[in-house]
């Protein structure tokens, strides 16, 4: 599939002009500028939390933005909900699919807008044409009768997309599209893609497969920390050329660890698998070292974590700690082996919303300590809880204030020093400081470099790859559930873990 | 999220004060203002005190111990983040396997012919027993399958009340010894109420049992990540609560001075109006037995309001459901605007 932009010239579908947007503690976008043509796709690339999916909700109507404007042929947009941008024409297709399995491809494309008789009955046979017409527009092969339950992911995406196609849309916007599909079903949403192109449709498209930007995309944009690299036609980007804007950043607030001398070996891992999540992974970690695991979305990487705290225990393979053998088969198991887990998602399995910042330091801790005879020594407790409080710097009004009430950062504070208080000698941290702003960042990187500075073992899993690479001692990279490769911090920059990344 | 500095203006400093008072203290409010309405309608039109009553206010408690003990049980099974619907065929079948050991010699037909006049620590050990056991049932199916706790125990439910009538195939059990109806005389059901909600009060605020419980209610998978033993903690609080509901068969057996397989019709659904009147949160994590006490309470003078005021039982029913309805919404605007004041 080649690119044709001159055929595409002939209009502008959509402006993007000075948009900026800003979160609590985050400037998602900054000044970003974008423009669709009619009858193209245009691909948004970027690291992330480099903005993209902000700027597709804004554009989605899901969030407005704090300056700046749409405009949609010419005239200005404002949209007040994703309900004003689907009449507009504009259509997200979401990375989870939003249609209910248990309901047939006809009724998911029209509901609430299915035909009627004049009863108010819904007509079966008219569904069914007007479902039969849409999808043979796409060409696209699917019995409109069939219960979605009974479609391949691949399929059920076609279905959403002639679902965004019913409502008249003119702009598509594609959220990881293929992130879900193989690499043949791909190339079947890729000819659905240039049919959509050649009814005039413009699609914005986003994807970290930078590969498949080259056969689908008339132009790039890059976008980095909220604000826009550049913008041009495949023809003139190469692979590593988009990488490096993707990435092309220094993070000044970082500190880097101590480089400390690695100690004895305190967990080695062999040939660990968990079908499908990983297989085969081999590693050894020391003493007093940082080991970064680096790999896109989906490698592999939380699994393994889980895996080494036994949250969903391996399948096979072994795991050595100090030398000696051991099977980790639940959390507690782990616990009582030295080890802690910082999980990846702070609210999902982190934080005890409804609870207070004491109560959600002392759980991990209160198995093993500060229990007589099933009574909890409250002073104690209450002693060390405000200690480790007071060393984390949380900022709380007090100690019984409820968890919920305080920012991002402080509740990760709050959670490794639920993990300090057990007195951990093997840290497992997954995205230690997501969504959290800079300040924070820099005081768990201080954190975490004290801890390996005396003899903690840590293996920490990031997205971001500046910070991997300032604070790691080696950075392992997976890429779909396999180790592509262990590097020493001085042999490892952005481009080429980003190759290991996404072979 | 805004950053969470210590705030030191007055406003603050007052409306945080505010904040820490006891969450129960909106709802003590709530059990005194229906109180004082009842004592102002007595005078107006029985020309009575509703309050200065001794022997009413021990007859109301008594009504709503049985309720209580039960309630007791389900306010740790609901911080759990769970729910238990067969907490009132439980009291039905322990009533009746305790009054079937409690029997006395001049019994006309005994269920355990051999097995009259026993010592009272006999029926009343079996009652817990069974009670702990169809608990154990519903933490099991809980823990070890996935279904929600609500199909769990309506299973239960049904077939512990099943069990109960085939028992006896139906028939009440009377004529039980003096010891076993001791324990249903007098303000003895308020006493035990009062302990056991004592006792768990304790152990909710002070033992590992208690921290362990909040933090399964409020986050499951964080608890588990935490080195919480999810699965055996649940089966422990269903088990506690099994029990608590075979106390309250026990004492409604000797109350009645009888079994019968009709007893604790919807106990549950009173058990569970107690404790979410009390303020817990039927998404877990939340709740205390203070609370769920003076709930229990609040549907005590309720009932027992309605019976001075000599107004129709329908009126009551009617009244106690927009209480419960009432309680929540209050509670749910309670949180929220605390969290704002954050």
């Amino acid at each position: 599939m080649g690119s044709d932009p001159s055929a595409a010239a002939d209009g502008c579908l959509l402006e993007v002009i000075n948009v900026s947007k800003a979160f609590p503690g985050v400037m998602a976008l900054e000044n970003v500028s974008l423009r669709l043509k009619c009858g193209t796709v245009h691909a948004v690339v970027g690291e992330n939390g480099a903005g993209k999916s902000t700027l597709m909700n804004i554009i989605a109507g899901l969030h407005a933005p704090d300056r700046g404007e749409l405009r949609l042929r010419g005239r200005p947009l404002r949209l007040r909900s994703p309900r004003e941008a689907l009449e507009s024409g504009i259509a997200m297709i979401h990375q989870e699919l939003n249609l209910m399995p248990s309901m047939s491809v006809a009724e998911n494309i029209w509901i609430g807008r299915e035909p009627v008789n004049a009863c108010g009955v819904i007509s079966h046979r008219e569904l069914h044409r007007r479902t039969r017409q849409l999808l043979g527009s796409l060409s696209i092969d699917i019995d409109p009768q069939a219960p979605l339950r009974s479609l391949s992911i691949a399929y059920r995406q076609m279905v959403e997309i002639a679902k965004a196609i019913s409502y008249d849309s003119q702009l598509l916007i594609m959220d990881e599209p293929t992130s879900a599909l193989t690499e043949r079903d791909a190339e079947r949403l890729f000819a659905i893609i240039l049919g959509l192109k050649a009814q005039g449709k413009g699609i914005l498209y986003i994807s970290h497969r930078i590969e498949e930007l080259f056969s689908v995309a008339d132009e790039i944009s890059v976008l980095r920390d909220g604000r826009h690299v550049g913008t041009d036609t495949p023809a003139n980007l190469t692979r590593e050329r988009i990488i490096r804007m993707m990435v092309g950043r220094e993070l000044a607030q970082i500190v880097p660890a101590a480089p400390a001398r690695a100690g004895a070996v305190r967990l080695a891992v062999r040939e660990l698998t968990l079908e499908p999540h990983f297989r085969d992974v081999s590693f050894e970690l020391h003493a007093g070292e940082i080991l970064g695991i680096a790999g896109l979305v989906g490698s592999g990487r939380s699994k393994l974590a889980e895996a080494l705290f036994g949250v969903s225990p391996a399948g096979s393979g072994r795991i050595l700690i100090e030398g000696s053998e051991v099977r980790i088969g639940s959390p507690a198991a782990a616990i009582g082996r030295g080890l802690a887990f910082l999980t990846e998602d702070r609210r999902e399995s982190g934080c005890f919303l409804t609870l207070s910042v004491l109560e959600n330091l002392a759980v991990a801790v209160l198995g093993r300590d500060f229990v007589r005879l099933g009574f909890v020594r409250g002073r104690a407790l209450t002693r060390a809880c405000e200690a480790m409080s007071r060393l984390l710097a949380v900022r709380t009004p007090d100690q019984h204030e409820r968890i919920e009430n305080l920012s991002g950062g402080n509740q990760q504070k709050v959670l490794i020093g639920r993990w300090l208080l057990t007195s951990p000698r093997t840290l497992i941290l997954d995205e230690p400081t997501r969504g959290i702003d800079v300040g924070a960042k820099a005081e768990i990187y201080q954190l975490i470099a004290r801890l390996v500075e005396r003899g903690a073992a840590v293996l920490m899993i990031s997205s971001e790859l500046p910070e991997i690479l300032a604070m790691s001692h080696r950075i392992m990279v997976m890429h779909e559930g396999r180790i592509t490769g262990i590097l020493p911090r001085a042999q490892a920059d952005q481009v080429r873990i980003m190759n290991l990344a996404a072979q | 999220m805004p950053e969470a500095v210590p705030d030191t203006s007055v406003e603050a400093r007052r409306g945080r004060r505010w904040r820490r008072l006891p969450p129960e203290v909106s709802i003590l409010m709530v059990l005194v203002g229906l109180a004082l309405s009842f004592e102002l309608l007595g005078w107006i039109f029985v020309k009575q005190s509703f309050l200065f009553n001794e022997q009413r206010l021990i007859v109301m408690i008594l009504q709503v111990s049985v309720i209580g003990i039960i309630a007791v049980g389900v306010t740790q099974v609901i911080i759990a983040g769970g729910i238990d619907l067969s907490s009132g065929s439980v009291v039905a079948l322990t009533a009746m396997v305790a009054a079937s050991l409690a029997q006395s010699s001049d019994a006309v037909r005994p269920v355990y012919p051999t097995l009259t006049d026993l010592p009272v620590v006999v029926p009343v050990a079996a009652g817990l027993a069974v009670g702990a056991l169809a608990g154990l049932v519903n933490g099991a199916l809980i823990a070890r399958t996935s279904i929600p706790p609500f199909i769990a125990t309506l299973g239960v439910m049904v077939s512990a009340r099943g069990v109960a009538r085939w028992y006896t195939r139906g028939q009440p059990v009377s004529m039980l010894t003096d010891s076993f109806a001791a324990i249903g005389s007098a303000a003895v059901p308020v006493l035990i109420f009062l302990g056991t909600a004592l006792l768990f009060h304790l152990a909710l605020r002070y033992t590992r049992y208690g921290k362990f419980t909040y933090a399964i209610g409020a986050n499951p998978q964080a608890a588990r990540v935490s080195g919480i033993r999810v699965g055996p903690h649940l089966v422990l609080v269903y088990t506690i609560a099994g029990t608590l509901s075979g106390l309250a068969g026990v004492v409604t057996a000797a109350r009645a001075v009888s079994g019968q397989a009709g007893m604790g019709m919807m106990y549950e659904l009173d058990a569970i109006a107690a404790a979410v009147i009390g303020g817990a949160s039927l998404s877990g994590g939340i709740g205390r037995i203070t609370g769920t006490v003076i709930g229990t309470l609040i549907l005590g003078v309720v009932t027992s309001g309605f019976t001075f005021l000599r107004i129709d039982a329908y009126y009551q029913e009617i009244v106690k459901g927009a209480i419960i309805v009432a309680a929540v919404i209050a509670d749910q605007y309670r949180q929220r605007s605390r969290a704002r004041a954050a």
